[in-house]
């Protein structure tokens, strides 16, 4: 007689994640996907201002060798009150440095549930879904969603209207007697 | 044959929001839970307050009551959780309602054309006749974003 094979426990599949807060609101990423965590301080030296017309979460750009880094306000993506972040989360594989309140606590995922189909609007980019924490429910963010290919083509064309704008007044005074 | 054969009833549970009574076919409903503490979060889609936990499932939480009863609810009694259907996958969706909830057995008169689409039919219960409600148009759903796109250019995301 031949048993069936036992089953084996399935290991559960678990992941870092980031709790940190934006105007208050309590959101989680992949550690995975930080590569970086800056002070806002740290970068608002390098950053260059600029306008894209209908991207006003974006205001300033940060130059990395030959990559150009969009420095998101986080409270302004999600539509919450507007607030001044501390700390930037410049997110791999992605041109969005987020600007942030700061880090509640690392935490460990077991389980992300997909966001309900009754929400079907832009959170759906936002969110990879959601997980229940101590209790709590929380939005786990997708590091690809605060910037939409065409918003990152609209930033791309206003920052080069702004290099030109600079080139320009760069030889406008080299070329003044 | 019995009585019950011939008329062919079905099963309802009768809702109250506010001074009005509704039914939903009783199939679609999973159980009736106590409020409980509801998560909100930004998003930009209307009606949803925000998701409840149950059983360790992540339930969003939908207010008909404006669309319903012209009004939001000012006080909750228990939630109604539903099950929506999103072409061939069902979730549950919490609706909250303001008293008792009855089980009751009864025929049901198909909408016509001139009902709005969250009709599904009609039914008479103690001297009342009482929409049967069509949860499938009366909550969000994919199909809805592309149906109402003013509606997401206006809506404010909601934390």
């Amino acid at each position: 007689m031949r048993l069936a094979s036992p089953v084996k426990p399935s290991s559960a599949k678990t992941e870092q994640i980031i709790l940190f807060r934006v105007s208050g609101q309590l959101f989680a990423v992949s550690s995975a996907s930080v590569q970086e965590v800056r002070s806002a301080d740290s970068m608002s030296g390098a950053a260059i201002e600029i306008t894209a017309p209908g991207i006003r979460k974006v205001r300033q750009v940060v130059r990395r060798g030959d990559r150009s880094l969009f420095i998101v306000n986080g409270a302004m993506h999600f539509g919450l009150h507007a607030a001044d972040g501390a700390l930037l989360f410049v997110l791999r594989k992605t041109r969005t440095a987020l600007l942030i309140d700061g880090i509640e606590k690392m935490a460990t995922m077991t389980r992300l549930q997909a966001l309900p189909l009754s929400f079907c609007h832009e959170e759906r980019q936002w969110y990879r879904g959601l997980t229940a924490l101590d209790q709590t429910v929380v939005p786990v963010v997708h590091p690809e969603g605060f910037l939409s290919p065409e918003e990152l083509a609209s930033l791309d064309a206003a920052l080069l209207q702004t290099d030109n704008a600079a080139r320009a007044a760069l030889e406008e005074t080299n070329s003044a007697p | 044959m019995t009585v019950a054969t011939e008329l062919d009833l079905q099963s309802f549970v009768l809702l109250r929001l506010g001074e009005r009574r509704f039914a939903v076919a009783a199939k679609q409903i999973a159980e009736l839970v106590a409020p409980s503490r509801v998560f909100r979060f930004p998003h930009r889609t209307p009606k949803l307050e925000g998701v409840i936990l149950r059983r360790g499932r992540i339930v969003p939480v939908c207010d008909v009551s404006e669309m319903l009863v012209g009004k939001r609810l000012t006080s909750r009694r228990f939630y109604l959780i539903a099950v929506r259907n999103y072409g061939t996958q069902r979730e549950w969706v919490a609706i909250p309602v303001t008293g008792e909830c009855e089980l009751i057995n009864s025929e049901m008169m198909s909408a016509s054309d001139s009902d709005a689409p969250h009709v599904a039919g009609w039914l008479s219960h103690d001297g009342d006749v009482i929409e049967v409600l069509n949860l499938n148009t009366l909550t969000p759903g994919p199909g809805q974003s592309l149906a109402a796109p003013e509606a997401q250019e206006t809506a404010e995301a909601r934390p």
